[in-house]
């Protein structure tokens, strides 16, 4: 509904009086965009008319720079894809390193890794939920809920890997070195933590009707669209449709881990919101089993120990596909002997989801087209590799 | 206690007025630099920060170091702005606020000017307080200036209706407290008349819709629409700079303590409730300063929880529903005192009317509830296989 009746504009333009859109420019810096995305908004008042989404600002050829660095170097640069989760990132390129190299992975790096990718998962839906609370304009409060969680998750990726946003835990053949002393029972204490970072959320945002009233029902989306379109992980499951690589194309020791995939019902903003939040709570289940699953394999090895030195791979070509935290994560690998890489592609699920932006913000508000950009949380550094 | 009312130890009037003028200013000034201090530390605590703490013993310098960092920043002006548009908007939009602080009896008598017609005075003065925003947002030659200053004057034109509608039911009652049936738009007057009770009590609604309505007029969470942070990043002061961009910082902190002692004075009971007319005068000023502290810490509380409401739901709910409550309450309160029916029948009434608003509120909310949406999806992890 318009603030100004259609017929009354009408009659306006039959009398010579004529409105002109407005093109306002969103980006690359603007506290929305979540980095440097930039859009330009064509506004009829304060309807949108038409959406140009920029993209590039942050390009840095991490495609390009892998191929110039040894498979284990350029693992850097994959963490740097989706900043937010790393872990997640460099899972997959490990993954798709030890397909080409036929490399084993112990079992206890495997729960390792799938633990930290599931926390990573925790961390990259805690940003989206902050963030997204802070673009529907709660002044800042949702945003450091979401921090004080964000840090603790931190502070334990820092404790394995020295580093926090950028561990580089992993390495084809398992992970860098094995947990610290007690760090499993922390881990449990985080896990609580977590879930009570939860329900604040639930009563901060869930629980208010302004909130859900500017939610519910903006930019539906059907499975048929999202399909089409592209979309894939919370964005596509939102729509009610139950698609997650972790169960439909199992991939590590996620076949012996219990766990559900929460779906939507419309795929509205609302719905895309909820489903991250349950994901955070099914995540926190994931991580519990794999502390189980730990404890029952003390001592044992997390690194493969038959690699050699330098990692040189004769050819070989393969596709893996992850379940990021936006949705698949696809690494392309090519290998032509040489201890590189003779090319790398990745399928980055935020690029894909956010070219369905134009088409789920034409017709909303200049604020409603914000909170669909957040919705789809997208991360900068994966968009624009 | 008449001290106040005659002119300060005989001086002509002019000069009389001067000195009340410059108290009143020195002394906003003060609250205006402690209000930001304040609301920082509030908004921290809210948000589980410290807020500002190196500057001074709990960074209680905060607000002076803030003047003298804004004074001491380069005073820019965009190219394509309209030269004198842009420079004059700030005081444009300040001496209205300004001129409302001259009728605010603060004391008994203690104020710059006893109005026989202050509560006409305050809203016809105001409401001149829309020009500067408007010079702003068309001065700036900035798009998202421009969005925020037609969103301010579209939000400003629907809010200031209710308002005054509350304040008149309010008005109509001090014609039945006064004795002769005339009602009485003294600030002064209506404050004596709530010594036994304050107005809310015969009139929530009343109450709550001025309340709403005020939040609105002061652009603060959540109708903080015309300066949205996260869509059109500051609205209508988005080019200022410097001393420019304080003097909206003061408007904004100034009206909010206008609007607080002007709702302490016609709802609260001002001075008068509960200690009396006759109270010390240095009582009486603590009285209204803690009603006043009492609803600014409202208003910040509210800006620190909830979320934006979008342009046409904020214009719905002032329309379409405390515009019809606002007049209902107006009609209902004229039936009541022309057959000079019992007060508590006002109060009655009013809370009726009241709780129908909240009523309203709570089923628009819970027709598409969602609270407890978690814990439908948390059961849903246990129970899966």
């Amino acid at each position: 509904m318009s603030i100004w009746p259609e017929e009354r504009l009408r009659a306006l333009a039959d009398d010579g009086f004529e409105t002109v859109d407005m093109t306002i420019n969103v980006g690359p810096q603007h506290p929305a965009t979540h980095g440097v995305f930039r859009m330009v908004l064509t506004v009829d008042g304060e309807k949108v008319v038409d959406c140009e989404p920029y993209i590039g600002y942050l390009h840095r050829g991490l495609e390009k720079l892998t191929e110039n660095h040894d498979y284990r170097q350029a693992m850097g640069w994959w963490d740097r894809t989706d900043y937010l989760a790393g872990m997640a990132c460099e899972m997959a390129y490990c993954m798709a390193v030890e397909k080409l190299g036929n490399i084993a992975v112990p079992r206890r790096a495997e729960y390792i890794r799938v633990m930290m990718v599931e926390l990573s998962r925790i961390l990259s839906h805690f940003m989206f939920l902050g963030a997204f609370g802070a673009d529907v304009g709660s002044f800042g409060t949702s945003f450091i809920y979401a921090w004080r969680e964000r840090e603790r998750i931190y502070d334990f990726f820092e404790e394995v890997a020295g580093d926090r946003m950028f561990p580089t835990y992993f390495r084809p053949g398992g992970v860098q070195m094995d947990l610290p002393d007690n760090y499993q029972d922390r881990v449990r204490w985080l896990l609580g933590s977590i879930r009570q970072g939860l329900e604040d959320f639930d009563g901060l945002l869930v629980g208010n009707e302004i909130f859900v009233e500017r939610c519910r029902g903006l930019s539906p989306v059907t499975p048929e669209q999202a399909i089409a379109w592209g979309l894939t992980g919370p964005c596509l499951r939102a729509t009610g449709y139950k698609f997650d690589l972790r169960k439909d194309e199992p991939y590590s020791v996620y076949p012996e881990l219990k766990f559900d995939i929460p779906t939507g019902t419309t795929g509205d903003v609302f719905d895309r919101f909820m489903v991250r939040m349950a994901e955070v709570w099914q995540s926190t289940l994931i991580v519990e089993q794999c502390l189980d699953a730990l404890s029952q394999m003390e001592g044992e090895l997390v690194l493969n120990p038959d690699l050699p030195k330098t990692l040189r791979i004769d050819s070989g070509e393969c596709y893996v596909r992850t379940e990021g935290t936006k949705g698949e994560y696809g690494v392309y690998a090519l290998a032509r002997g040489g201890n590189k890489p003779y090319r790398m592609k990745l399928r980055s699920p935020s690029f894909c989801n956010l070219s369905a932006l134009r088409e789920m913000v034409i017709g909303t508000y200049v604020a409603d087209a914000i909170i669909i950009l957040g919705s789809l949380d997208i991360v900068l550094g994966e968009v624009d590799k | 206690m008449m001290l106040f009312a005659d002119p300060l130890f005989g001086l002509p009037a002019w000069l009389d007025a001067v000195i009340r003028i410059v108290i009143v200013v020195l002394a906003m000034t003060v609250i205006v630099v402690y209000s930001t201090y304040g609301e920082r530390k509030l908004v921290a605590r809210f948000q589980q920060r410290l807020g500002p703490m190196r500057t001074g013993p709990w960074g209680l310098w905060q607000g002076f170091a803030d003047a003298i960092k804004l004074v001491g920043k380069e005073d820019i002006r965009p190219k394509n702005a309209d030269r004198w548009v842009f420079e004059l908007a700030p005081y444009a939009t300040f001496i209205p606020v300004l001129l409302t602080l001259m009728v605010l009896p603060f004391a008994e008598n203690w104020g710059v000017r006893n109005l026989a017609l202050g509560v006409f005075f305050v809203f016809a003065v105001l409401g001149l307080n829309i020009v500067g925003i408007l010079m702003a947002g068309l001065g700036s030659g900035n798009k998202y200036a421009l969005l925020g200053g037609i969103r301010a004057a579209a939000q400003m034109i629907s809010y200031e209706i209710p308002l005054v509608v509350s304040l008149l039911c309010v008005v109509m009652i001090t014609g039945a407290d006064t004795g002769n049936g005339v009602g009485t738009l003294n600030l002064n007057t209506i404050a004596a008349l709530q010594e036994d009770r304050p107005y809310i009590v015969l009139q929530p609604l009343a109450f709550l819709i001025f309340f709403t309505a005020m939040l609105s007029e002061l652009h603060r969470a959540p109708f903080d629409i015309p300066v949205a942070e996260s869509e059109i990043v500051g609205g209508y002061f988005v080019e200022y700079s410097g001393i420019r961009w304080s003097m909206f910082q003061l408007t904004e902190y100034a009206s909010m303590w206008g609007f607080a002692v002007f709702g302490s004075v016609v709802f609260l009971g001002g001075w008068a409730w509960p200690f009396g007319v006759d109270s010390h005068w240095a009582v009486q000023l603590a009285t209204t300063f803690t009603k006043a502290l009492a609803i600014v810490v409202v208003i910040i509380w509210i800006r620190t929880t909830v979320p934006r409401l979008r342009i046409d739901q904020l214009m719905n709910f002032s329309w379409k529903v405390l515009l019809e409550l606002s007049f209902l309450q107006l009609v209902v309160n004229g039936i009541i005192l022309y057959y000079e029916w019992p007060q508590e029948l006002l109060a009655l009434t009013s809370a009726l009317g009241a709780a129908f608003l909240i009523f309203l509120i709570i089923r628009h909310a819970s027709a598409r509830s969602t609270k407890g949406l978690l814990g439908t999806y948390r059961t849903l992890g246990a129970s899966s296989s």
